[in-house]
């Protein structure tokens, strides 16, 4: 299985997300500039945290016009697995890959700490945690508060989208609670909470670990399956 | 050309912190008559109307860019015809 890590220009946890495929995982993972047009021969879709565009307009606005957009686009609709944390997910808010959007959080702070998730494991990025398990994941966003209409809310909450929930505090205001969701296919992730920071226990938290485990889980059992 | 300015702002339906905590300063202030602040942003868009209808040209740009209708809405002026 080869991912692919999507670099905008203002990504800052590309690197991050490279390491924990690479280092901790061994998985095959490569970065892919915003200037490429095609994902041919990827299996999976990272797109990283960080500033993509300086955060113009809106966070995540600028980078839906990026040459690679189409290709992700295409990739999503083809049902492969395409994950985006923190920036990643206000871009595929905004690129229309996920309902809803992020606003600015209702504290008007930057908040970068840890915090509680409880987690729904029936999804393919979740399938290796215990249903309803609660976990400590980072967090470091200003624009996390997540936003939908009581039609969408409710059509998340139906059909099980809701791979992630803030459990203890709701540290941005978002609706719900929630920290991250999918798409209605499931095949697409989107979350606030930073996985990819925490996947080693030598650097104190390791509960981001079996989210990357659960894709490569995927792929093995869409394999057998073949 | 054609000077417009597009009004962005919050659905009246989403929390607006900002509004919020700048109505308590403006409480702090004394101004105890100001009920309420909403905070917004507006773009001045220079517009050549010979090309096409100006009203096409603002409801194509804020529709496909400059507002996210999940949480925002917008309004506009024509400014004036330079």
């Amino acid at each position: 299985m080869k991912f692919a890590v999507i670099v905008f220009p203002g990504s800052n946890c590309d690197i991050d997300l490279y390491e924990a495929l690479h280092t901790v995982c061994h998985a095959d993972v490569q970065y892919v500039s915003h200037k490429e047009k095609t994902l041919a021969g990827f299996d999976a879709v990272m797109i990283p945290g960080g500033f993509s565009y300086g955060d113009y307009l809106r966070c995540g606005a600028i980078a839906r016009f990026a040459n690679i957009m189409p290709a992700i686009i295409e990739f999503a609709n083809a049902g492969k697995p395409v994950f985006g944390t923190c920036n990643g997910f206000q871009i595929l808010t905004e690129a229309g890959l996920l309902p809803g959007a992020l606003k600015q959080n209702n504290s008007l702070k930057f908040v970068c700490k840890t915090v509680a998730l409880e987690v729904n494991n029936k999804t393919m990025f979740t399938a290796k945690y215990q249903d309803h398990e609660i976990i400590n994941l980072p967090i470091a966003h200003a624009d996390g508060s997540y936003y939908a209409d009581e039609e969408v809310l409710n059509e998340l909450e139906e059909n099980n989208q809701i791979a992630f929930r803030y459990a203890k505090e709701n540290p941005n205001g978002s609706l719900h609670n929630i920290a991250g969701i999918t798409n209605e296919r499931g095949n697409v992730l989107g979350m606030m909470p930073h996985p990819e920071r925490a996947v080693e226990a030598l650097l104190g938290n390791e509960d981001g670990l079996r989210l990357f485990k659960s894709i490569l889980l995927g792929s093995q059992v869409t394999g057998e399956m073949r | 050309m054609v000077n417009v300015r597009i009004f962005v702002t919050y659905k009246q339906s989403v929390f607006d912190p900002q509004g919020e905590t700048i109505t308590e300063a403006v409480h702090a202030l004394g101004h105890k008559e100001v009920k309420n602040v909403k905070v917004g942003k507006f773009f001045d868009v220079e517009i050549d109307q010979t090309v096409k209808k100006v009203e096409e040209s603002v409801k194509e740009i804020s529709e496909q860019l400059l507002v996210n209708f999940n949480l925002e809405t917008y309004r506009y002026e024509v400014m004036e015809e330079a």
